[in-house]
């Protein structure tokens, strides 16, 4: 158990890197402290699994330093690092039976036979396996083999860290609910920080307590869920987090006032600087219809269950807004109007005001 | 055009993979199959395509029986999980070999290769080769050489499974206003409810081989006609609980509420209650709410919604409510439900009121 | 699905056709002068099974076929450790790639016959590299013409030369289909290599390796030319293997009948032993 830092990490693949393109990881500087739950979010290519690949030593970066708690683990070995990994696909031994899965790498630690067979039961139990121990992993389901790969990072008591890298790619959403909430449990009970790797903003909102958003390689907001979806720093973050991402939509400041096609938009609190490329982020839950509003045609609108998804146009622009309740025709005029407390501006994609207390 | 399957079942080995299902798919807009993996989605797919024969009954287009036709004879169009595209070929010309290998005039293939690119955002792309482009859009090719085909069945194999949570939905939203006005039969497998709704259509519900209810998708899911379809149909995954029906009251554990409406003309048994996670909210959402007070095991939170898994006696429940709550592990919380939010069904599955099959 | 099936046929005919011309056709004339004597001048006359009890008691097929099975199972037990062996210690990326496929398949392009000539030059005691440096530099004498164990070595090692690239090739394509992530999740655990080795690599070889050793059987099972060009089955009969003991019969007697009926028997081996193995790896596979 320990606390991991990483101190100013970059990595290039490249065996001479030289200008800031060759680097996949660009000065990224994160502490996690002992018993987390963290997230790392970013589209394919963001440099996640690098990152992830720096923390287990799979990879040793560029330039920075890794530690664990105090010590300087840069360049230790994955063995030497007690840390665990759960993979994208199950990462099953084959021949072995469920039970000789979960007892490997204690097994490979030399302990004792009978304190094996206590914490694979113990651990087979969390996890539901206990009446497959003695299967054959080979003839298990996806679901079943990646509680398995679970099971072999759960079971260790000395690892510093567990990390998941997007674990639940090959299972169908209904068992992904039951392994996620399964996750959570485990992490309750297990204090051990763990670190979860994966481009769906479900998984790492559900599961972490702290997400970091990446993209490029660069860290574009580290926060808890609720923050990153109510107050995104960057619009970055708002287009990412958001089913459909936040509204992001043209707009001119004059006078300290924004305008969207001319209308008079009321913020979150004042303007912090003006000059600059300027947006205006609104989520589509914090849109609704009014009758003092900004006009617009119904384009298209999808009855997703719980409430109902409108896809609006203004001018052009595309403003989607979610409401309860039955959807309009499309077609239909109706007018937006703006919470204006969810309401930001940003200039050069960065958060541009203020918010009243 | 139309496309049915009338009473086929595909049997493998000692395996039933197809129970005995007729279905007439609707001949515009987006025909979903909602299924878990090894539900018969696929299958489905294969038979409906040609790949695979049928052990017993007919796959019908337009009214002619073409169950042991080839699949280069049947005018269909597929686009797999995987992006399969020729990986030695331009862009361009992957999208222009359908159209090659029907011996279609240059000028011709010229003119719909840069359509069909133009709507699917590809012209940027057309002189690259495929291992160059990102996944979205190798996908988008695969999906530009299904279009532009103009096939009369277009069957899309889990087309979203191998792409980012961002393209995904970004690819989703498009494809409604690519495929819909094209004239063709759009079959499309996913695992994922929230998919089928947001797709909308009509869904098939797949499970274990049977279509266990065919309609329009908002309306089935408002409306399941049984457990099964209620299951299904969920994401996240249904509450349900055993329940007995005494007089005018429907008894759960220490729970008791009045019954409604309908439900009045059923006679004192047991049935199953199902319902749904986001009916169950930490506030009251009518003005009649069944109280649940139960100890919160764990909560998520996901963006615009908060999920609390608790637990009331030794029953576990979901919540899944707009906004923000914080919940504490350990408390005891208070929830509610609307009962005119539930469904009921007969023990056996059924639902208890019997609903005629839509299409 | 009729139109279908009949189209099929057709494709299939040329094959089936060099199939009958190839295999079915002389394979029939086989059985047909399995059962039959001559004296020449195309005179048969009809033996029944005769041949085949005779050969099967006889105690010169006895001495190759327990020559045969012993070289088998030699080259077997030497060629698929040192194939694993060699394709784990490959590089599995960079140019050292090719080059070491390239290096490994060169045996494997040399006509068989070839293959003989070589070692056997290769191996003279005054002229031949390996020959001279066994006699004249080490003073070992070394003379596989005169030495049977000398003559058994001799083909032991031309057979591993020649044959464990394919082993190589085979068990290689199986170990890279391995995804990294299984390496990875083996270091995080701690697996020692020889746990990587037991747990990782050997299961995921396994049909590949299968598909290997059924090779090498048939192949060494068969085996003529080379042992033929380099010994021609002596010093004595020390190395005279079945096909060689069968063509001896067949061409150097010209005993057509027995010849037949002992290539019968030597088919049915092969055959026998070769089904039971598949059928053994694949039973364990479930």
């Amino acid at each position: 158990m320990a606390r991991v830092t990483l101190d100013n990490i970059s990595h290039s693949y490249h065996a001479n890197p030289s200008r800031d393109a060759d680097y996949v990881l660009k000065n990224i500087n994160l502490s996690w402290i002992d018993g987390g739950a963290y997230a790392l979010l970013g589209p394919s290519g963001c440099g996640k699994s690098t990152l992830l690949n720096i923390v287990s030593g799979l990879l040793i970066p560029t330039k920075g330093q890794v530690r664990f708690d105090e010590n300087d683990v840069t360049r230790f070995p994955p063995e030497q690092r007690n840390i665990a990994q759960v993979f994208q696909f199950p990462v099953i031994y084959d021949t072995l039976t469920v039970f000789d899965n979960l007892a490997f790498p204690l097994r490979n630690l030399g302990l004792p036979e009978n304190s094996i067979l206590k914490r694979v039961t113990e651990i087979a139990t969390m996890l539901e396996l206990e009446s497959d121990l003695s299967r054959r992993s080979a003839s298990l389901a996806a679901d079943k083999k990646q509680k398995i790969s679970m099971g072999r990072g759960l079971v260790r008591e000395d690892v510093n860290i567990i990390m998941f890298d997007e674990p639940l790619t090959v299972i169908d959403p209904e068992l992904k609910w039951k392994l996620r909430s399964k996750l959570k449990e485990l992490h309750q009970e297990i204090k051990v920080t763990m670190v979860y790797v994966t481009h769906d903003q479900t998984e790492a909102l559900t599961f972490a307590d702290q997400v970091v958003v990446m993209q490029d390689g660069e860290v574009i907001q580290v926060g808890k869920p609720e923050d990153l979806f109510e107050r995104p720093l960057h619009t970055f973050v708002g287009h990412f987090i958001g089913s459909p991402g936040m509204n992001i939509l043209p707009c001119d400041v004059k006078d300290n006032i924004a305008l969207f096609f001319g209308y008079k938009l009321q913020l979150e609190g004042p303007i912090l600087k003006s000059t600059g490329h300027c947006e205006i982020g609104i989520r589509p839950e914090f849109i609704r219809f009014g009758t003092e509003g900004i006009p617009a045609i119904v384009q298209r609108a999808s009855d997703i269950g719980q409430h109902t998804l409108v896809q609006t146009v203004v001018n052009n622009i595309t403003v989607n807004v979610i409401i309860k309740g039955p959807p309009p025709d499309p077609g239909a005029e109706v007018q937006l109007c703006f919470d204006p407390a969810k309401t930001r501006l940003y200039i050069d994609r960065r958060i541009a005001t203020e918010r009243l207390q | 055009m139309s496309l049915e399957l009338k009473n086929v079942t595909k049997v493998v080995g000692v395996e039933t993979h197809i129970y005995q299902t007729t279905i007439k798919f609707k001949p515009s807009g987006f025909n979903v199959l909602l299924g878990a993996t090894n539900a018969g989605k696929s299958t489905l797919i294969k038979l409906l395509a040609g790949f695979e024969k049928p052990t017993s009954g007919q796959v019908i287009f337009d009214g002619n029986d073409v169950t042991g036709i080839n699949p280069q004879k049947r005018n269909i169009s597929l686009v797999h999980q995987f992006f399969i595209n020729y990986p030695h070929m331009t862009v361009y010309d992957n999208i222009a070999s359908p159209l090659r290998v029907a011996r279609i005039a240059q000028s011709e293939i010229h003119k719909r290769v840069h359509e069909t690119a133009e709507l699917l955002q590809l012209e940027k792309f057309l002189e690259r080769r495929p291992p160059e482009l990102s996944g979205g859009q190798q996908q988008r090719t695969a999906l530009a050489r299904a279009i532009v085909k103009q096939s009369k069945v277009i069957l899309l194999d889990e087309p979203l499974a191998n792409l980012d949570y961002k393209l995904r939905e970004e690819l989703r939203e498009q494809l409604p206003n690519i495929l819909e006005q094209r004239g063709t039969v759009v079959i499309y497998a996913t695992t994922e409810p929230t998919e089928a709704l947001l797709l909308g259509g009509s869904t098939a519900l797949l499970h274990e081989g049977r279509v266990v209810q065919f309609g329009p998708t908002s309306k089935i899911y408002h409306a399941p006609n049984n457990l099964i379809a209620s299951r299904v149909f969920s994401d996240p995954p249904i509450n349900f609980a055993l329940v007995s029906k005494c007089g005018d009251y429907i008894q759960l554990d220490d729970l008791v509420w009045p019954i409604t409406g309908s439900l009045n003309s059923l006679k004192d048994d047991r049935y199953i209650v199902a319902i749904r996670p986001h009916h169950i909210t930490p506030n009251r959402m009518a003005e009649f709410c069944v109280s649940l007070k139960g100890k919160v095991q764990i909560t998520e939170l996901s963006g615009s919604e908060s999920i609390a898994h608790f637990t009331l006696g030794d029953r576990s429940w979901v919540s899944q409510a707009p906004g923000i709550h914080q919940y504490s592990v350990g408390e005891e919380y208070e929830f509610f439900f609307d009962p005119e939010q539930c469904f009921y069904f007969h023990e056996s599955g059924s639902h208890v009121i019997e609903e005629v099959a839509d299409g | 699905m009729k139109t279908q099936n009949q189209r099929a046929w057709i494709f299939v005919l040329p094959v089936l056709l060099l199939v009958a011309f190839n295999a079915l056709i002389p394979l029939m004339t086989v059985i047909n002068y399995s059962v039959q004597e001559t004296f020449g001048n195309n005179q048969f006359f009809w033996a029944g099974l005769r041949w085949f009890e005779d050969i099967l008691r006889s105690e010169r097929f006895h001495a190759a076929l327990g020559r045969q099975v012993l070289f088998t199972i030699t080259i077997l037990l030497i060629e698929i450790p040192l194939g694993v062996i060699i394709a784990l210690s490959m590089p599995r990326q960079g140019i050292g790639v090719s080059l070491c496929l390239v290096l490994m398949a060169l045996p494997l392009l040399i006509p068989w016959n070839v293959v003989g000539a070589m070692w056997n030059i290769f191996t003279l005691p005054q002229i031949g590299l390996l020959g001279w440096v066994m006699n004249s530099l080490l003073g070992i004498s070394y003379n596989m013409t005169v030495s049977p164990v000398a003559a058994w070595i001799t083909i032991i090692v031309m057979d591993v030369w020649h044959w464990t690239s394919l082993v190589v090739l085979l068990a290689y394509a199986g170990l890279i289909s391995i995804p990294e992530a299984y390496y990875q999740a083996a270091r995080i655990d701690g697996a020692s290599n020889w746990a990587v080795f037991r747990y990782i690599q050997l299961p995921k070889m396994k049909k590949v390796l299968t598909i290997a050793i059924l090779l090498r059987f048939m192949d060494s099972f068969n085996i003529y030319t080379e042992p033929f060009v380099l010994t021609g089955g002596g010093p004595g009969n020390s190395t005279t293997l079945l096909s060689i003991d069968l063509v001896k019969v067949a061409l150097g007697q010209f005993d057509l009948g027995p010849a037949a009926a002992m290539s019968l028997i030597y088919f049915v081996i092969t055959l026998a032993v070769s089904w039971l193995f598949y059928t053994l790896m694949a039973k364990d596979e479930q």
